[in-house]
C-alpha cells in the first residue's frame, strides 16, 4: 500500500516537473543570449558555425535590407533537393535581421537594425521568435505581440523617406510561413541559393561553399542545379522567368494550394502551369474592393485592367497584396510585372 | 489656445494613443498566450486597433466580450492586416458577445477551424453602405461545423454573413441588413439557414456555387422560416466581384447550387426577384474549371409566402433588360424566376426531367413563376407552373452541431 502510494506520488511529481520544464522551456529574452554573433551583436558578425546566406530573388519588405544566417546543429548537414525549400535538420536556426541603411547610397553612414527573426527547428516543428532591436542598438529583445516603429532613411535617389515599419506578432509569422497549417521556412531552396556570395575575402557560389563546409550533401554538378533568376537583372533570366520568380517568393507562400490563400484558387508558385490558377482571366472570389473594379486577376496585354496590378499598387490594407509586411509600393517590381502582363498574349 | 492648454491637450492625446497601442498588445498577447481550453475575456468599452487581432493553432478557446455594443473592437484607421479578428487552424472556438467595427477588409475571418461558433456577435461598417466597406462581415471559410447564432451583420460590400467552402453549417436567429448580400452560403455542404431576418440588402440570401475554388460542389442546403424583406438596396459592391452582378430587389438567389430546399419563408417586397434559380452560364463569365458544375439542380421551393408592392422591378441591372424583352409593359414580374438552363444530363432519353434532379415549385402563397428559357435565347418563355408542380424528397441536413 505504502509502496504504491510512493510510486504514484513519485510518478506524479516527475510528471509535474516535466510539465513544468516544458512550460518554462525558456525562450531567451535577449538575442545576445544565443551567441550567434561575435562581439557587439549589432555588427552582425557571425560566430563559428553561423553561416551567412542570400537569396537570388528575395521577398520585398518595404525596402528593408536583410542579413540572413543559418546555423546547423553541430556535425549535421542538409540533403540536396531541387524542388522545395531544404529540409533542415532539427536543431537548425535560420536567422534574419531586418535593417535600413541610413543612406542607401552610402553604407558607411551606418544603419538601423529593426528586428531579428528566428526560425528554430524544434522536435515539434519550426517555431518563430522575433527580437526587436532597442533604440541604443545594443541588443534585441523578444517580442510576441508585434510593434510599429517609425523609420526614416535616404533612398538610393537621395530622397528622405519616412515610413512606419511593422514588426509582426507571432501569429502573423505563420500568416506567411505556412504550408498545410505547419510552420515552414520560405526562402532557402537550392534554386534560390544557387548564386554567389562574398565570404570574407572570397566570392563563391553558395552551394559549393555549403558542400565544402559539409553543410550540404548530394549536390550534383552545379550546371544541373536549378537557379532562380535575379528579378531585376535581365541578364539572369527572361522577363517571364524573372516575373515568375518574383511572384513565387513574394506571393506563393500564401497563394499555393496548401497556403493560407488557398481559398482564392490563385496559385502563384513557380511550378504552376494552369493559366487560370495563375490568374489569367480568372475571376476573383473574395477580393472585395481589392478588385479595383476589374473582372479578372490578369488580363493578358492589359496590366491596367488586371486585379493583380491593382492590388500591388495599393497601400490600403483592405485592398493591397500582400496583406502583411508592406506599407509602400515596390515600384520596381510593379514595373517588372506590368511589362510581363503587357507582353502576355 | 494658451501654451499650457496646448501642452495638456498634447499630453492627453499621447496618453490616449499609448493606451490604445497598449490595448492592442495586451489583447494580442492574450490571444497568443492563451492555453487550450481557456477563455479570453474582453472588457467592456470601445477599443481601437490598428492591426488584425489573431488566434492561431488553439483548441477550445472562448473569446468573450461583455455583450454586443458593450465590447466594441473598432478597426477604424486600421493600417495592418485586412481582417478585424482572424482565427485559423483551430478547433472548437467560440466567439461571443462582442462587436467588430469598421475593419478595412473582412470583419471576422475564420479559416480551417473545426468547430466555430459565433454567438451574439455584431459585425458592422458604420455610416451609409458604401463600396469602401470591407467585403465580408462574418467569414468562416474552409471550416467544419459552423454555428452562427444571434448575430448581426451590417454594411458589408460583399456579404454580411458569408460561409464559404465549409461543411456542416447552421445560420440562425441572425440579422443582416445594408449589405450587398445579406446571407451567403457558397461552395458549402450541409447547411441549415433558418429563423433569420435579411432586409434592406441588395440580395437577401444567396446560395452560390462558383468555379476555380478548392472546395467545389456545395449543396444540401435548407433555407426555412426566414423573413426576407425589402432587399432593394442599390448594389454597391466593387465591380469584378460576383455579387456585383446581383440585381437589387433580390430576395433569394440560387446560383449553380444543387440540392436546395426552400420552405416556410416570407419573401416580402423584394421588388425584382422573390426567388431566382439560375445557372452560372447566365452570368456569361468564362468557365475554365473542368470539374465545375454550372447548373442548379434538385431545387425545391414550397410553402413560402410571396408578396410585393405593385410597380416595376427595382433592378437597375441585367434583369430589367431581360424583363423588358420578355414581359409586356405593365405586366407584373413573377415572384419566382428560373432561367431554364438545365443540364442535358438531367433528362431521360424522352426529354423528361429525372425525378430527383428537378426544379420543384409548389404550394407557395401568391406563387407566380417564369421559365426564361435563357439557354435558347428566350424562345419559349413560359409562365406555366405545371412543369414545376412536383415535390422532391425533403432534405436531411447532417451536421454535428445544433
Amino acid at each position: 500500500m505504502m509502496r504504491s502510494y510512493l510510486f504514484w506520488s513519485l510518478l506524479l511529481i516527475t510528471f509535474w516537473l516535466t510539465l513544468g520544464s516544458w512550460r518554462t522551456a525558456a525562450v531567451p529574452e535577449k538575442l545576445s543570449d544565443y551567441g550567434f554573433f561575435k562581439g557587439n551583436p549589432a555588427n552582425q558578425e557571425p560566430a563559428a558555425g553561423v553561416v551567412p546566406y542570400a537569396l537570388n530573388t528575395p521577398l520585398f519588405s518595404d525596402y528593408a535590407e536583410k542579413l540572413r544566417f543559418v546555423k546547423l546543429p553541430t556535425g549535421q548537414s542538409v540533403a540536396y533537393n531541387d524542388s522545395a525549400v531544404l529540409n533542415f535538420p532539427i536543431g537548425t536556426t535560420l536567422i534574419k535581421t531586418f535593417y535600413y541603411p541610413n543612406d542607401f547610397r552610402d553604407p558607411a553612414k551606418g544603419r538601423r537594425l529593426m528586428e531579428t527573426r528566428l526560425l528554430v527547428h524544434q522536435p515539434e516543428g519550426w517555431k518563430a521568435f522575433d527580437y526587436v532591436w532597442n533604440d541604443e542598438q545594443t541588443d534585441a529583445l523578444l517580442e510576441v505581440a508585434g510593434d510599429t516603429k517609425a523609420v526614416s532613411y535616404i533612398d538610393n535617389k537621395g530622397v528622405t523617406r519616412q515610413q512606419n515599419y511593422t514588426i509582426p506578432n507571432l501569429n502573423q509569422c505563420k500568416g506567411c510561413h505556412n504550408r498545410s497549417e505547419t510552420m515552414t521556412p520560405i526562402g532557402p531552396s537550392i534554386r534560390q541559393l544557387n548564386g554567389d556570395l562574398v565570404y570574407g575575402a572570397t566570392n563563391e557560389n553558395q552551394l559549393l561553399y555549403w558542400k565544402k563546409a559539409g553543410m550540404l550533401t548530394g549536390l550534383p554538378a552545379l550546371a544541373n542545379c536549378p537557379k532562380t533568376p535575379i528579378w531585376n537583372k535581365p541578364e539572369t533570366g527572361s522577363l517571364n522567368d524573372r516575373a515568375r520568380a518574383w511572384l513565387d517568393i513574394n506571393c506563393a507562400h500564401c497563394h499555393n494550394p496548401k497556403g493560407p490563400a488557398m481559398t482564392s484558387g490563385l496559385n502563384l508558385s513557380i511550378s504552376e502551369t494552369d493559366p487560370t490558377a495563375l490568374g489569367i482571366l480568372k475571376t476573383p472570389v473574395a477580393a472585395g474592393r481589392g478588385s479595383g473594379g476589374h473582372p479578372f486577376d490578369i488580363v493578358p496585354g492589359k496590366p491596367d485592367e488586371s486585379i493583380l496590378m491593382y492590388r500591388l499598387n495599393s497601400t490600403d490594407p483592405g485592398e493591397m497584396m500582400p496583406e502583411l509586411g508592406r506599407k509602400v509600393v515596390h515600384v520596381e517590381s510593379v514595373e517588372l510585372l506590368r511589362e510581363w502582363i503587357k507582353t502576355m498574349k | 489656445m494658451k501654451p499650457y492648454l496646448l501642452a495638456l491637450t498634447a499630453c492627453l492625446f499621447t496618453h490616449l494613443a499609448l493606451a490604445q497601442a497598449d490595448v492592442q498588445k495586451r489583447y494580442q498577447t492574450k490571444l497568443i498566450m492563451a492555453d487550450n481550453g481557456s477563455t479570453v475575456d474582453l472588457d467592456a468599452g470601445t477599443f481601437t486597433f490598428t492591426g488584425t487581432l489573431s488566434l492561431e493553432d488553439k483548441k477550445r478557446i472562448v473569446i468573450r466580450g461583455k455583450g454586443i455594443d458593450k465590447t466594441i473592437l473598432s478597426f477604424k484607421g486600421q493600417t495592418d492586416g485586412a481582417e478585424g479578428l482572424r482565427v485559423s487552424n483551430a478547433e472548437d472556438i467560440v466567439i461571443e458577445n462582442l462587436t467588430v467595427q469598421d475593419s478595412k477588409g473582412d470583419g471576422i475571418k475564420t479559416m480551417n477551424v473545426k468547430g466555430i461558433t459565433f454567438r451574439n456577435v455584431k459585425v458592422e461598417w458604420t455610416g451609409p453602405p458604401k463600396a469602401e466597406n470591407g467585403g465580408y462581415g462574418l467569414y468562416p471559410v474552409q471550416c467544419d461545423n459552423v454555428v452562427i447564432d444571434g448575430c448581426t451583420a451590417i454594411g458589408a460590400s460583399d456579404a454580411g454573413i458569408y460561409v464559404g467552402q465549409s461543411r456542416g453549417i447552421i445560420v440562425k436567429n441572425s440579422k443582416a441588413y445594408h449589405n450587398v448580400a445579406g446571407i451567403e452560403i457558397e461552395n458549402s455542404r450541409n447547411a441549415d439557414v433558418f429563423d433569420n431576418e435579411a432586409y434592406d440588402n441588395t440580395g437577401g440570401i444567396l446560395i452560390f456555387d462558383l468555379p476555380d475554388l478548392v472546395q467545389k460542389q456545395g449543396g444540401n442546403v435548407r433555407v426555412f422560416n426566414n423573413y426576407v424583406h425589402d432587399n432593394n438596396l442599390p448594389n454597391f459592391a466593387p465591380a469584378g466581384n460576383i455579387v456585383a452582378s446581383v440585381s437589387d430587389g433580390t430576395g433569394l438567389m440560387i446560383l449553380a447550387a444543387n440540392g436546395v430546399e426552400v420552405f416556410k419563408n416570407r419573401f416580402i417586397r423584394n421588388q425584382t426577384l422573390g426567388t431566382g434559380i439560375i445557372s452560372y452560364l447566365l452570368t456569361e463569365r468564362p468557365i475554365t474549371d473542368k470539374t465545375y458544375y454550372p447548373f442548379s439542380t434538385a431545387v425545391s421551393i414550397h410553402d413560402n409566402i410571396y408578396e410585393r408592392n405593385p410597380g416595376p422591378a427595382s433592378s437597375r441591372g441585367r434583369y430589367n433588360q431581360i424583363f423588358d424583352k420578355i414581359l409586356k409593359s405593365g405586366q407584373s414580374i413573377p415572384h419566382i424566376i428560373y432561367d431554364g438552363i438545365a443540364d442535358p444530363a438531367t433528362f431521360d432519353k424522352d426529354g423528361k426531367p429525372l425525378a430527383n434532379k428537378r426544379i420543384c415549385i409548389r404550394n407557395n402563397k401568391n406563387q407566380s413563376l417564369v421559365n426564361l428559357d435563357a439557354g435558347r435565347q428566350f424562345q419559349n418563355v413560359s409562365f406555366s407552373p405545371t412543369p414545376f408542380d412536383c415535390q422532391l424528397e425533403p432534405l436531411k441536413i447532417t451536421t454535428s452541431v445544433r
